[in-house]
């Protein structure tokens, strides 16, 4: 391990803790996606499955004050940043015991009291508000910082550069996290922008910028180490760039027709677990022990599904609840319906 | 001392700023006093911390100050006009209104949008527009269109205080207008019309600048021996029925006038939901003033051509109560 990482390396211990935390989500999303092909799932769901070591290596660093945003695929992160899983999973089969009593789902998991200020639906519509909680960060004179996922294809967006540019101008403690994993739902990188790298969008606007290995934990640990350290001393935002690969599709139930049977065996091969677990045999750990980290991940999910589903169903008095706060509003006829 | 829509609006905001830290002001030259003076001195006062110039990037200025109202501002973003709140649009339709709601209560977006909207002088097709239906469509969001300086400084003061996201539409014809600022006066509740007039014989029910001609509209109709009565609407979402039905259960006859066009507008909900709830109140068909069904065109003559005014609300009364 030391060879990989120089500074900051957290030791044996923590990275068998992270090991843990791939494996936690790579189970979560497993179950994910049975619930989904079960139809236990309402909506759209979108795995990570592939991505996980960004996820971990990016979170490791935040606090629970610290703001995260997340995108359609965000399972991963709102998992590696500390929350519940069973609130994850009752929220995303709709059940009133949800992180969001079954108002958000999937795509809009927010959990507050850990910083999870919410994963969006609408790509790119999560990075102003990160820069916008790093606003608020630095107006109130606050340490914490925000931390926004997004994918490869939101660079597509305005949106991303009217950020980028906001966010370099006011100097904001914000952290971008792309995971660039060469498509836009069915649509590859090339096919969709002439830029090839993502992080060559921040030359321009002067924003520090890396670009790293997503699938390979350590590197991603340490550049985000480098980078939140970088955004938390006030040296302004930070993109940080990291190359992945979805395992799975697009969306639970994408044949994806559009990748090659090579292609998909080449990723598969990539897969960040086995490439941290190969580091973890070569640094003598026992291959017993890291198996049975891996099956008490996948124990810990099923029995998190088991919990999720014996929450109540969402309640149908909720349904017109939350759409205004001030009671006055509530109230009346004219704002409900 | 009288004072102008726009010196009552900066009032409003220079007593917030100074009343609650968390209050900051946002937008394109907002920090030089907008595009018509009415943050003028404000960065002076508070600091350009607070009151702080945005490049123009209407997408990304809505959702930074989304999410600065998610964590513990009170955001008060200026947007220059409201034609340009469509480049705005996916933030307060997709993330300001819902934010609340999709997470099940567990975070708000205490924000105020302040935008101007209207026909003003040859503004023409693209800095003219009356938009607001678009916005009272939209659960989670609170539209308000204040209709003269005193309410629009009560007003502007309750939408900063109230927690949730406001839409608060100036209308650029009445910045120059002048009124007094009472000593002591009641700050309007939001989701409460007022009765700017009272009458018997035919409602009236409008909102912004158009309840200036519908007061003058008012007058000319009394010489006639008709008594309209007035209200002022205020607040679009939520809308205050309570206040408008006492009104048509007195008066059995409606006119609903806005700037804006008929089609799918403020004035189709109301005329809707008074068909639905007060059918057998009603004596006459409710008729709907509004701008004909065209862009706003640049010429004086073909602006007057498409706008409502004055006339065409007695005319509508006149036909109401025939
Ligand atoms: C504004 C917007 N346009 C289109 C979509 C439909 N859509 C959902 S995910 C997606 C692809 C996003 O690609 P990327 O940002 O690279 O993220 P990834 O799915 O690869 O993680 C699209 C087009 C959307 N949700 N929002
Ligand atoms: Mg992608």
């Amino acid at each position: 391990m030391r060879a990989v990482i120089d500074t900051g390396d957290p030791g044996l211990e923590e990275w068998k803790r992270l090991f843990g935390q791939l494996w936690r989500i790579r189970a979560f999303e497993g179950q994910v996606q049975t619930l989904a092909a079960a139809g236990e799932v309402p909506g759209f769901a979108h795995l990570s499955t592939g991505q996980e070591a960004v996820a971990v290596g990016v979170c490791a660093h935040l606090g629970r004050e610290d703001a995260l945003f997340t995108s359609h695929r965000g399972h991963g992160h709102v998992l590696a940043k500390g929350s519940d899983a069973r609130a994850m999973l009752a929220e995303i089969i709709g059940r009133s015991t949800g992180l969001c009593q079954g108002h958000g789902g999937s795509m809009h998991l927010v959990d507050a009291p850990n910083g999870v200020l919410g994963a969006t639906g609408v790509v790119g519509g999560n990075l102003p508000l990160a820069a916008g909680a790093a606003w608020a960060a630095q107006a109130r004179g606050k340490a914490a910082i925000s931390v926004v996922f997004f994918g490869d294809g939101a660079t597509g967006a305005g949106i991303f550069h009217e950020t980028v540019n906001l966010s370099v101008l006011w100097q904001l403690p914000v952290l971008f996290v792309c995971e660039n994993n060469g498509y836009a739902e069915f649509t590859s990188r090339e096919e969709h922008s002439t830029v090839g790298s993502v992080r060559a969008f921040a030359d321009p606007y002067g924003m520090a910028a890396a670009t790293v290995d997503g699938n390979d934990l350590p590197a991603v640990f340490e550049a985000a180490r480098e980078a939140t350290a970088r955004v938390r001393s006030g040296a302004g935002p930070y993109l940080l760039e990291c190359m992945t690969h979805r395992m799975a599709g697009h969306y639970v139930g994408d044949a994806q027709h559009y990748r090659s049977r090579e292609e998909l065996a080449a990723v598969t091969a990539k897969c960040p677990i086995e490439r941290m677990k190969r580091r973890l045999l070569g640094l003598a750990v026992a291959r017993e022990e890291l198996d049975a980290i891996g099956e008490a991940a996948i124990r810990e999910m099923a029995q998190a599904v088991a919990d999720a589903r014996a929450g109540a169903p969402a309640d149908p008095r909720m349904a017109l609840c939350h759409v205004y706060g001030a009671p006055a509003l509530q109230a009346n006829p004219g704002a409900g319906e | 001392m009288s004072q102008t829509y726009i010196e009552l609006l900066r009032r409003a905001l220079d007593e917030e700023l100074s009343l609650d830290p968390a209050v900051h002001l946002l937008g394109e030259d907002v920090a030089a006093g907008g595009a018509f003076g009415v943050t003028k001195g404000l960065a002076q006062k508070h600091g350009a911390r607070r009151v702080r110039n945005t490049p123009i990037s209407e997408a990304a200025i809505a959702g930074l100050a989304t999410g600065a109202a998610l964590c513990g501002l009170r955001p008060v973003l200026e947007i220059m006009f409201i034609d340009f709140a469509t480049l705005a649009l996916d933030c307060l339709v997709n993330q300001s209104a819902k934010y609340r709601y999709m997470s099940g209560g567990q975070l708000a977006v205490p924000m105020v949008v302040r935008t101007q909207a209207g026909a003003a002088g040859g503004a023409a097709a693209q800095h003219s527009q009356s938009l607001e239906s678009w916005f009272i469509h939209v659960p989670g969001l609170v539209v308000v269109a204040p209709s003269s300086p005193v309410e629009a400084y009560g007003l502007l003061k309750r939408s900063i205080r109230l927690g949730d996201p406001v839409l608060f539409i100036e209308h650029k014809r009445l910045y120059a207008l002048r009124e007094e600022l009472p000593a002591n006066l009641p700050l309007p509740d939001i989701g409460r019309a007022r009765v700017a007039r009272a009458g018997c014989d035919v409602t009236v029910i409008t909102y912004s600048a158009m309840v200036g001609s519908a007061l003058e509209a008012a007058d000319i109709v009394a010489g006639q021996g008709l008594s309209a009565e007035v209200i002022d609407l205020r607040t679009l979402t939520p809308l205050d029925m309570q206040t408008v039905a006492a009104s048509v259960m007195k008066t059995h006859r409606v006119v609903i006038a806005h700037e804006a066009v008929r089609n799918g507008g403020v004035g189709a909900e109301i005329a809707a939901r008074l068909a639905g709830e007060l059918f057998d109140e009603l004596d006459a068909p409710i008729t709907r003033v509004g701008c004909r069904f065209a862009p706003i065109p640049f010429a004086p003559e073909l602006e007057r051509a498409v706008l409502p005014g004055t006339a065409d609300i007695v005319r509508a009364v006149q036909a109401a109560c025939a």
